[in-house]
Order: C-alpha cells, then structure tokens, then sequence
C-alpha cells in the first residue's frame, strides 16, 4: 500500500513535469493538428494537479499559474484569466455544500469579502497593464512567499478566543458547526477584524493580480488571526473566493484575456482531478502530498522568477 | 442571531449558487465541445492559435481583431465566444445568490448585512460593465 502510495506521487510530480516537455517535442515535429497538443497536456496537467490540490489542503488555482505560466507556451495574461477561472470553478462546486454545512458563514465572510472583491478588481487591472516580466517576478516572489508559509505556518483546529472585539460583535460574526469527527456542536467567535479586514484587502489584489485563489492566504488569516476554527475557516476561504474570483474574471474576460482553448481543458480537467482527489482522500497520506506540492509550488516558483529576470526564459 | 435566522439565508444562497454555478458549467462544457469539434465556426482559427496564445493580450487582440468589453457577445455564434457565456455565468451567479438574501436581512431588519449585499452586487456589477477596462 505504501509503495503504491509512493509510486503514485512519483509518477505525479513527474508527469506534472513531463507532460508539457513532451508536448513541446510533438509541436517541434510540427504537423497541421499540433493545435491540439498542448489543450490536451493541459487538460492532464490540470487533471494531476487536480488530484494533489485536494489531499494537500491548497486551491488548484495556486499551483495553476505557476506552473502553466512557466511551462506552457501561453503568455501569462492568459494563464492568469484561466487561474481565475479554475479557482473560481473549483469555488462555486464547493460553495453550495460549504454553505449548507455551515462550514462557509456568510457572516463571516460577506464583510472580509466585499473588501477583498473591489481590490481584486484594482489587482487585474494592474497585473493587466505592467509588463509581463514584472508580473512573473512578483509571482516568483509571492510563489516562494507561499512556500514558506505553507512550510512553517501552523494551524489551529479550534481556536481560544476568549472575547471577540466590537466589530465583530456588532456584525454577529459568529456561529455554531457541528464537527463531524468529534460528533459535537462547536461554537466559534472571531476577534481582530479590523487587522483581518485589512489583510482580506491585499488578499484580493493579489489574487486579482496574479489570477490565483487566495486560499493558502485566506485561511490563514481566518484561523490564525481572528481565530475562526480551521474548518469553517477553511470553507469561509472558499467560499469568499467565489465572490473575489468573480469580479477579477470580469475584468480578464472584458479586457479580452480568457482565451476558451486555455480555460475550459483548465476547469474541466482540474474539476475532475479534484473529484479522483477527493476520493482518494482516505487513502493517501496528506502530509506527503503537501510536500510534494511545497516542492512543485517551490519549483514552479523559482522558474517564474528566473523566467522574470530573463535568466531562464 | 438566532441560529434558524442564520440557515435560512445559507440554504437560500446555496440552493442558488448550486444551480447557478451547474447550469454555467454545463453550458461552458457544452459549448466547447461545439467548439472543439467544429459544430460551431471558430472566430479565430483554432490551427492559427499556436502562433498566437504566446503573445500579450493586447497584441493578440490586434492580430485577430477580437473586440473588447461586452463586444464579444455580438461573436456569440461563434465557438470560441460561445464557450464564454457559460463563464460569464459562472461569474454572475453570485450577483442572483447575493440578491436572493436581501429581503431576508431586511425582514431581519439587519440593515448592515442588506447594505453589505447591495455594495458587493454594485462592486461585481462594476467589473461586469466593463467602465473601468474599456478606455484603459
């Protein structure tokens, strides 16, 4: 079993790698349909990644644009309209069971949102209008960023808030989930929001920058400042991607930077990747799998800043 | 903040959101199929699209004379633009879902959460109309 395991995240990470070299070498024996090769590389890499993104805790998205924009043939304009759309997909199939689980609360949710949906608006607009190079080093950079947050930020199942601060208070930033491994009802109160709304407003220019989700970010911020439990925190994060995801897509799809070649193989190939993923839930070992996405996302990140700085172009 | 209250705008937002974000995704889906498969004509091409997804946006614009803002929907009949429909639903459905939970907060008389929605509808609304990428 465990060297199954093994073998299925080696052949993974290596296909993640492989596939787009092995469409490059069908488009350099060039013939009239090598059109389609690289839509269906994408497809399967966005399938794999699909399957990783579930068991270790990140959205497709966040590994989207890093490694399509460094290693397919598209420019990264475009690479970031289908991230944002991807995220968004993956967003809007969750939300529904999110909600009625209780696991998403708008309450929580619908203030940190509104912030982070105008920004994210403001983000697309000028990762649209500076120059590519610039936006694949701030990438590189926010990449790496992500790595070391996911490598060392530690998390908290049910937070101690003893008290929450008035914002919260007076916006009833609150409520009660039933935890289905403990079998108990849990309340949950949050603090800090304020500082919480703040960051929310970054977290929203960055993903509309660089046409990423947001959730190696919003959960965070959720759980370990304003001290939401990590489930509802996690599921409040994707659901506000819903909403911030959506007004960044409008203004990539009304500047004419969704290209349905890239972006449809993305969702649907991510879409069914996640749904292997969540299967496989049970099976593989999550902590595994996130290090191997560290060392994708570690990977990917590096390329997109050296691809920056024009040192591997 | 009674705990029924509370469900009652989730279940109302989540039952929108999950025929929402379906029937956006089949149309997508479907479309580009059509596409894919030449049941729809193609604006741009699909064999010219590898000499032309590695430029920026604005250079790919140019060469294929592709319009922007809302213009694409006047293309609609075509397989490429067809397939944006169905994301540009995708991106809307939470415009419905937001909406449908108004009159909930205001039966509520909880202003703050009703004033909250219409601000968020008017922010998503104001990315949709295409006002501030049109002349930029």
């Amino acid at each position: 079993m465990k060297r199954n395991f093994f073998l299925l995240l080696f052949s993974t990470a290596l296909l993640l790698l492989v596939l787009p070299a092995e469409a490059a070498e069908a488009i350099a024996n060039t013939d009239a349909t090598a059109w389609w090769v690289w839509p269906v590389a994408l497809f399967f890499t966005c399938f794999l990644m699909g399957i990783v993104a579930v068991p270790s805790g990140v959205g497709g998205g966040v590994l989207f644009v890093p490694i399509v924009g460094g290693f397919f043939p598209f420019h990264l304009d475009f690479v970031r309209g289908a991230g944002l759309l991807v995220a968004l997909a993956s967003a809007l199939s969750a939300g529904p069971l999110l909600l009625r689980g209780g696991l998403a609360n708008l309450r929580l949710a619908l203030p940190l949102a509104l912030l982070a949906s105008a920004s994210s608006i403001a983000g697309a607009m000028m990762g649209l209008a500076i120059p590519a190079n610039i936006v694949q080093i701030a990438l590189g950079l926010t990449i790496l960023g992500i790595v070391i947050l996911m490598a060392t930020a530690k998390k908290s199942e049910f937070p101690d808030v003893q008290k929450p601060d008035s914002l919260s208070a007076a916006l009833a930033m609150s409520g009660v989930y039933h935890d289905a491994a403990s079998g108990r009802d849990v309340n949950w109160q949050v603090h800090r929001t304020k500082t919480g709304l703040l960051l929310f407003t970054g977290i929203g220019f960055l993903a509309g920058m660089f046409g990423m989700g947001a959730g190696w970010a919003n959960v965070p911020v959720l759980n370990l400042l304003m001290g939401a439990p990590i489930k509802v925190s996690a599921g409040t994060s994707s659901f506000i991607l819903t909403l911030v995801d959506s007004s960044a897509a409008w203004v990539y799809l009304n500047q004419g930077a969704v290209l349905a070649m890239i972006a449809l193989p993305s969702v649907i190939g991510m879409m069914l990747g996640a749904m292997i993923g969540a299967r496989l839930l049970h099976v593989l070992k999550a902590s595994a799998v996130r290090r191997l996405v560290i060392g994708l996302l570690l990977f990917a990140g590096l390329r997109a800043l050296l691809k920056g700085l024009g040192i591997w172009v | 903040m009674s705990e029924h209250n509370s469900s009652q705008e989730q279940l109302r937002y989540s039952t929108i959101l999950y025929w929402g974000s379906r029937s956006g995704l089949t149309i997508s889906v479907i479309a580009f199929l059509a596409y894919v498969f030449g049941l729809l004509p193609a604006y741009v091409p699909v064999e010219q699209l590898p000499n032309l997804w590695h430029l920026p946006v604005k250079a790919y614009l140019a060469a294929t004379h592709t319009p922007i803002g809302w213009n694409w929907l006047g293309l609609a009949g075509h397989g490429d633009f067809a397939s944006l429909i169905g994301i540009a639903w995708l991106s809307s459905c939470s415009l419905l879902c937001l909406l449908a939970i108004i009159p909930i907060y205001n039966a509520r008389r909880d202003r703050v959460f009703a004033t909250i929605c219409i601000v968020e509808i008017a922010v998503l609304l104001l990315a949709a109309s295409g006002i501030l990428t049109a002349h930029h």
